[in-house]
Order: structure tokens, then C-alpha cells, then sequence
């Protein structure tokens, strides 16, 4: 009966025996054998120090916007491992693949190689490290308990990691996609890319998107919703502002990119015509449209850096931020003009001068609002008591970064330029340096800051700034050479070279990656270091940084409930009023607090939707028909339940309040 | 006066916490409506892909060799009417009625059934002409708009049972009567594109 071909197709689909790559191929088969023996290393730990029923009760479960938080910023850096793996094996290949050796990967692995890397940094990396980051500091940065759909935020977190699983599936199982991060077709239409690798793509991104639009919606309702008393808009810390303008970017372009990617999945899935080369179909149309999601998209990764740099720089010069209402209107302005640029990603199009130059000077337009925030943060710093603390110092090496990313920029914005640099490493040098030096070290600003807020004690010194600079030096090691590269006309995405005076560029960029390995374990060391050495690293006071806003009002790490009374709102910069003008922390009168309730729902429901997305991706059929009728029907059963909160009693309340009280009586002794 | 409040307010101890539980506006309605603008932009990229693959024809049947605006129009009705149904439905639920509430929560569900059979007929109809998804660009655009909006309905219709049977068993209690508004944006906001698609694709594509 099992040798029954139609029958296994059945059951499998598209699925067989020669789907595993790791049978023959030996660094997937050496990643995957890594792969098993770590696994089996945590769910052995796991198991041995009973800690899955913690690990259910207490994070998987949990709805509490902080836990989420810290659990997309876990995701962050475990997906960043894998899309570094993957930036090092291109660059060892493209530094030895000269004089007509092949290098170790292959054309069909390297292409799959460059597209994970640029699906999995942006969609798994940057998106989580940014929507984490939102999660855990926005309630805090407003006064609020927790975001306006608690439930909504632990399924959104779900459906992002399920996205990556489906990712992650595809290294082992079948293949991914050959066609770079956004599939342009016809390359990933039926015809030129019959595997499962462009499914994976779509089905992964479709469930990751339904997590992020849910998330985007949820905090925009938390931000309006939700501000302690007296907050009014321009009295929001900058971070919040950003955070909004995130994700009124998030919702108003994530759709774009659902409903390109479905209609992708149509001519792959059921022959339709959207952007064939025949029979009407119009494949520029998908390059628009997915531009229009994609432009948004950098700047729903920058915004919310540029919020945490703010933050940063106002509390380590001990200033209130320079300019905060211009800064809020850069924000604003550059969230509207980051829809009217999106075609400057493809000039070269030929959609004629008028266009070109349309696009071209609204690019370069966006530059005036960011150049003002630049300036700012300058002004700010200017006659500031600076302290040169680990998020000061990713601030510091931003600015410089940055506006050479911004300046690169501006020449990729004059069309007759892009013209010689479209799809060249110039480009690719570009990106970098504003996703680097922008995002990256914005995020990696945000953790060290708001790290003791989290957990209660500070990153370790040492490795953070051996960190900063390992990542900085690797970074234009990396990527300068790009740049000259670029402008001697080398083109992205190539395998092999033939130009033997090229080679030492890609050398000299190979040494840059492995300096940012360094940095990124000297990253991981931090951590490590500091949780041994966590007791000397401790603070109790809550606001081990002499921060501003109301986050650093409240315990390290904050009680579940974040704050015993609301606070109410009299300045900007809440938190500074209150210490100047003589706040008394109360010690009495707390009541009981409202609180929403864990749910499994949203694991459950995420994880039958990695099993639809598997079972589509693998054309098995039965299976993509039974897991949808379950998950509409979960669904449904989950909306019987009316039973969605409790009260935290005063008594508890009291402990907990009790506590701090006796911890911060000990510093001040 | 004003100074004089400032100065006051200044040497009192200002109130920096409130001390009786703070309960912010739900967010629902808000969180709902920015829902169904993301969700009209997914519209808004198919008639936009409409627009540019609407005259595709690549040689096969076009608008006006296919479209019966009568049916069309039939179909348009049972949509409006359903909105207007799903009105009296809320004017009973304001009133408390119960059982007011579920006959009309009922006939609106049934014009939505009505609705996706007819054009379920419709496109029936259509790929028995040779008329498939698969023909050209035209046609591709046109069932994707078309059944997406579709299978909005059809949600919509699963959600108003769901709804009926949650409001049977617990009645107007406040949290019902918040679905019952989320579902009557829902079904208001499809009646409105169903406007543009009559209007864009149906009546403009006759139109050639």
C-alpha cells in the first residue's frame, strides 16, 4: 500500500524522499546535524528542569506586552544568526570564486543564499527587533498597563514566529526561493521557478504579515487610546511619536504587500495572468506594487531608530531633547513622503523623464526632515554633560553612519546616476549603510538602554562597547569596498568573477564580515556576562540611566500591572518633571487592578497556520482543507470565550509595592 | 489669572498618579475602523490592478460580450437591501429588543446568501463561456476583485451566525453589542465597495 505513488501523492503532495536536501549536500547536511543536536540540547534541558510548564504559563501564553516584547527581540536574534550565516557564506564565496574557481556554493545554493539573507534580515530580523522593542517600551513610555488588544499582541507575535518557521522549514525541507528578497516576476512566476522555494516565500511572509498588521493596528489604538491623563499628543515622548508613525506606515502598506503576494500566489497557484508575459498579464505591475509596500517599509524600519536615538541622546547629554516639535513634524513628514518615492527603485523602468524626475526630487525632499533630525540630535549634544554609555556610543556611530548611507542615497536619487548604479554593488553598499548604521545600531541602542528596564540589570560594559566597535569598523570594512565596487560597475547578486583585480575588494569585505562576527558575539557575550555577573550589575532604583520618561518611573524589571496608580501627564519629559518637581512615591491606598487574562489561543491558532502554510507550500491538498477548517472553527470557539480578564487583588498589590519600597529604603541608607 | 492659576498650581504638590483606577476608552471601534482601512487598501490594490489589466483582452471575450447587467443588478439590490436590513437589526438591538435583533440579523443574512449564490451562478455561468480566470489579464483581475469581495460576504454571513448564536445564548450584554457593531462596519464598508466594483468593473467595463 506505501509504494502506492498515488496514494503518497496524495498524502505528501509534492513532498518526497528527494525533498531533503541534506541527504546530499554537506553543509546543509552539517547545519542540519548542528541543527538536531541543539534542539535536542533544549527540549533535553527543558524537560530536565521542568520548565515547559513555566515556559507555557509564564511566555508562551503570556499577554503581558513586555514579555512579548522581550520575546520578539529573542526571535530578532536567533533569525540574525541564521542571516548572518548567510552573509558569510557569500562573502567567503564571492572572495574566492576568481580565475574560474567555483567557489564552494553552488549558483542554485548561492541564490537562495542572497535571497534568505534579504528576506530573513528584513521580515525576521529588523521587523521583530523593531516590533519588540514598540511592545515592551510604548505602554511603559505612556502610563499605560498594557497595549489595547493584549490577546490580539501575544497571536501577532505567534504568526511572526510561525512565518520564520516556515522559513526556517524550507532550509531543511524542499528549498527556498532563487529569485532575491522580493521575488520580481516572471523570474518567480510557475514558469521560471516551478519549486517550492517562491511558496515558501509567499506563505511565510503572508502569515507573518497577518502578525504584523495586527500588531501595527494594536499599537496605533494603544498610542490614541490610551495615554495616561494629561499626555495630550506633543507631550508623547518621541519614541511614542515614532512608534505611531511606525505603524500607521505598518498599516497602511502591509496590505499592499498581502494582496501583491496573493496575487503572485494566483498565477502560481492557479495559472492566473496578473504578470505573465503573455495573455495580458503585466509583470512591472508587481514591481510597482511591491515597491509601494516595500518604500514605506524601510522607513517603518528607521522611524522608530531614529525615536530610540532621541531618547538616548537627551538622557546621556542630560538635556531635554533639542527641537521636539521639529522633530515630530520630521517624523510626520517623512511618513507621508515615504509613499511618493517608491518608484526610484526602479528607474530604469522607462517610464520617461517627467516621472523619473518626479520621483527623484521627492526622493530627495525626504532628506531635508532627516537632515533636520541630524541636526537636532547635534544641537542637543551641544553644551550637553555627555556620557559616553554603551546606547550614547551606537548613537554617536550612527550619525556619523548614517548621513554617509543618506548622502549615497541622495546620488542613487538623481535618475541619470541610477541609471549606471541600478542593481549594482553601489547599492547594495547603500542599503547597508542606512539598515546598519541606521536600524541596526538604533536597535542595538534600544536593548543596551532599555535592557535594565527589562530585567533589572544593566549589559556588561566591556562587551557592549568591544560590540560598538567591532560592528563599526566591520561595517565600512564591509561595505566601503562595496562602494568602489559598485562604481567600477559590478553588478549584485553574482556568483563568480572573472576579473582577477576585482578580488581584492571582496577580500578586504570578507575581513570586514568577520569583524562583525565578532561584534555580533561580543553582543551575545554581553548578555551572557551580565547575567552571570547580574547581582554587580543590579539596579534597584528603576532609572539607572537618570532617564526622562515615565518607563524609568516604575520598578526593573515592572510589575505586571507596570504602574500602582496611572500617572498623569504635566510636562514632556514626564518622568524629569516629576523628579524636579519633588514626586513622592506613594506607599498606600492601592486597589485592585484590572487585568486581561493568558490565553493559549493565539499559539494554537498561529501554529495551525504554519501547518495550512506547510500544507500549501507542499500541494497537500487534504491537509491545507482539513487545517483551515480547523482554524476558521478554532476561530470561532475562541470568540465564545467572554472570559477574558481578572483582577490583580490589592493585597498582592500591596506585596509587590511593599518590596520596592523596602529595596529602594536600602539604596538610599 | 492665568498667572495667577499657574502660580497657584505650582506650589500646591501637583497630582502626578491618580488614585482610583483609570479606565481609557475602549479601543475597539477605533482598532475595527483601522482594520477595515487596511483591508480597503487590499481593494484599492485590486481595482488598482484592475485598472491596468482591465482591457487585456489578449484576444479573448471582453466586458460586453459577457456581462448581464440585469443579474447584476439583481445581485446589487440584495446587498443594499441587506445593509439596510443590518440597520434595523442595530435600531432593535439600541431598543434591547432580542428577538427583533435576530429576525433581522436573519433576513440580512439571508440577502448575503442570496448574494454570493447569484454570483456564484454568476461565475458558473462565465467559465461554462470559456470565460476562466485563466483566459487573460482582464479576466484574472476581474474573478480576484470580484471574489475576494465575495469571500468577504461569506465571512461576513459566518461571523452573523456566529453572532445570532452568541446573542441566543447570552444576550445584549455589552460585549455583544460591541461585535454587533464591528459586524455592521464590516457589512456597511462591503455594501461600499460593492458599489465601486458594480460601478468600475460592471458598468464602465459595458461601457467598453
Amino acid at each position: 500500500m506505501f509504494s502506492n505513488p498515488d496514494l503518497l501523492h496524495f498524502i505528501f503532495g509534492r513532498l518526497s524522499l528527494d525533498s531533503f536536501p541534506f541527504l546530499h549536500d554537506p553543509i546543509i547536511l552539517v547545519t542540519f546535524l548542528g541543527v538536531v543536536v541543539g534542539g535536542i540540547a533544549v527540549v533535553g534541558g527543558l524537560t530536565y528542569f521542568r520548565l515547559w510548564g513555566y515556559l507555557w504559563r509564564e511566555w508562551i501564553t503570556s499577554i503581558d506586552h513586555k514579555k512579548i516584547g522581550i520575546m520578539y527581540i529573542i526571535l530578532a536574534i536567533i533569525m540574525l544568526l541564521r542571516g548572518f550565516a548567510d552573509a558569510l557564506m557569500m562573502r567567503a564565496q564571492q572572495a574566492i570564486a576568481f580565475n574560474g574557481a567555483e567557489g564552494f556554493l553552488p549558483p542554485h545554493h548561492y541564490d537562495q543564499i542572497f535571497t534568505a539573507h534579504g528576506v530573513i534580515m528584513i521580515f525576521f530580523v529588523a521587523m521583530p527587533l523593531v516590533t519588540g522593542l514598540m511592545n515592551f517600551v510604548v505602554p511603559l513610555q505612556i502610563g499605560a498597563r498594557d497595549v489595547a488588544f493584549p490577546f490580539l499582541n501575544n497571536f501577532s507575535f505567534w504568526m511572526t514566529t510561525c512565518g520564520a518557521a516556515l522559513i526556517m522549514a524550507s532550509l531543511f525541507v524542499g528549498e527556498f526561493a532563487m529569485t532575491g528578497w522580493l521575488a520580481y516576476p516572471p523570474l518567480s512566476d510557475i514558469v521560471y521557478s516551478p519549486g517550492v522555494g517562491v511558496d515558501y516565500y509567499i506563505w511565510a511572509l503572508q502569515i507573518a504579515g497577518v502578525g504584523t498588521l495586527l500588531s501595527g493596528v494594536n499599537l496605533i489604538v494603544t498610542i490614541v487610546k490610551m495615554r495616561a491623563p494629561g499626555m495630550s499628543m506633543m507631550k508623547m515622548p518621541v519614541f511614542t511619536w515614532t512608534a505611531l508613525c511606525t505603524n500607521i506606515l505598518i498599516v497602511a502598506a502591509f496590505p499592499v504587500l498581502t494582496a501583491v503576494l496573493v496575487l503572485l500566489g494566483l498565477d502560481r497557484y492557479a495559472d492566473t495572468n496578473f504578470f505573465t508575459n503573455d495573455l495580458g498579464g503585466n509583470a512591472m505591475m508587481y514591481i510597482n506594487l511591491i515597491w509601494i509596500w516595500g518604500h514605506p517599509e524601510v522607513y517603518i524600519l528607521i522611524l522608530p531608530a531614529f525615536g530610540v536615538f532621541s531618547e538616548v541622546v537627551s538622557t546621556f547629554c542630560r538635556k531635554r531633547l533639542f527641537g521636539y516639535s521639529s522633530m515630530v513634524y520630521a517624523t510626520v513628514v517623512i511618513t507621508i513622503l515615504s509613499y511618493i518615492v517608491w518608484l526610484h527603485h526602479f528607474f530604469t523602468m522607462g517610464s520617461g523623464a517627467s516621472v523619473n524626475a518626479f520621483f527623484g526630487i521627492t526622493t530627495m525632499i525626504i532628506s531635508i526632515p532627516t537632515g533636520a533630525k541630524v541636526f537636532n540630535w547635534l544641537f542637543t549634544m551641544y553644551k550637553g554633560r555627555i556620557s559616553f554609555d554603551v546606547p550614547m556610543l551606537w548613537t554617536i556611530g550612527f550619525m556619523l553612519t548614517f548621513v554617509i548611507g543618506g548622502m549615497t542615497g541622495v546620488m542613487l536619487a538623481v535618475p541619470p546616476a541610477d541609471f549606471v548604479l541600478h542593481n549594482s554593488l553601489f547599492l547594495i553598499a547603500h542599503f547597508h549603510n542606512v539598515i546598519i548604521g541606521g536600524v541596526v545600531f538604533g536597535m542595538f541602542a534600544g536593548i543596551v538602554y532599555w535592557f535594565p528596564k527589562a530585567f533589572g540589570f544593566k549589559l556588561d560594559e566591556f562587551w557592549g562597547k568591544m560590540s560598538f566597535w567591532l560592528w563599526t569598523i566591520g561595517f565600512y570594512f564591509a561595505f566601503m569596498p562595496l562602494y568602489v565596487l559598485g562604481l567600477m560597475g559590478v553588478t549584485r547578486r553574482m556568483s563568480q568573477f572573472d576579473d582577477p583585480s576585482l578580488q581584492i575588494w571582496f577580500i578586504i569585505a570578507a575581513f570586514g564580515a568577520l569583524l562583525i562576527a565578532g561584534g555580533i558575539g561580543s553582543f551575545i557575550l554581553s548578555i551572557v556576562v551580565a547575567v552571570i555577573k547580574r547581582d554587580k550589575l543590579r539596579d534597584e532604583t528603576g532609572d539607572p540611566w537618570g532617564g526622562r520618561t515615565l518607563e524609568w518611573s516604575t520598578s526593573s524589571p515592572p510589575p505586571a500591572y507596570n504602574f500602582a496608580f496611572t500617572p498623569v501627564v504635566h510636562e514632556l519629559d514626564a518622568w524629569a518633571d516629576m523628579k524636579k518637581r519633588g514626586y513622592v512615591r506613594p506607599t498606600s491606598g492601592f486597589i485592585d487592578i484590572h487585568m486581561p487574562k493568558n490565553t493559549g489561543a493565539g499559539f494554537i491558532l498561529a501554529a495551525i497556520s504554519l501547518v495550512l502554510g506547510f500544507a500549501l507550500v507542499w500541494h497537500m491538498w487534504w491537509l491545507v482543507v482539513a487545517s483551515f477548517i480547523v482554524l476558521v472553527a478554532g476561530s470561532i470557539a475562541h470568540t465564545f470565550n467572554y472570559d477574558r480578564d481578572y483582577h490583580i487583588p490589592a493585597s498582592e498589590v500591596v506585596k509587590t509595592e511593599d518590596e520596592r519600597t523596602a529595596l529602594l529604603a536600602k539604596q538610599q541608607a | 489669572m492665568t498667572m495667577a492659576n499657574t502660580t497657584a498650581s505650582q506650589t500646591e504638590a501637583p497630582v502626578f498618579y491618580l488614585k482610583e483606577e483609570h479606565h481609557p476608552e475602549t479601543g475597539t471601534m477605533l482598532g475595527f475602523w483601522i482594520y477595515l482601512m487596511s483591508d480597503c487598501l487590499i481593494f484599492a490594490i485590486l481595482f488598482a490592478t484592475h485598472g491596468v489589466l482591465g482591457r487585456n483582452y489578449a484576444a479573448g471575450p471582453s466586458p460586453a460580450d459577457l456581462f448581464d447587467l440585469g443579474l447584476v443588478a439583481i445581485n446589487t439590490s440584495m446587498l443594499l437591501f441587506s445593509s439596510i436590513t443590518y440597520g434595523f437589526a442595530m435600531l432593535a438591538m439600541e431598543k434591547g429588543k432580542i428577538a427583533g435583533t435576530q429576525i433581522w440579523l436573519a433576513i440580512t443574512g439571508l440577502f448575503g446568501v442570496a448574494f454570493v449564490g447569484l454570483e456564484i451562478y454568476e461565475f458558473h455561468h462565465l467559465w461554462s463561456l470559456g470565460a476562466t480566470p485563466m483566459r487573460s489579464g482582464f479576466l484574472s483581475a476581474f474573478y480576484t476583485l470580484v471574489a475576494t469581495h465575495g469571500l468577504h460576504v461569506t465571512f461576513g454571513i459566518i461571523w452573523l451566525v456566529t453572532l445570532m448564536v452568541q446573542v441566543g445564548k447570552r444576550g445584549l450584554i455589552p460585549a455583544n453589542k460591541r461585535r454587533l457593531m464591528c459586524l455592521s462596519m464590516f457589512w456597511h464598508f462591503l455594501d461600499v465597495v460593492w458599489i465601486g466594483v458594480f460601478s468600475v468593473v460592471y458598468l464602465l467595463g459595458v461601457l467598453g
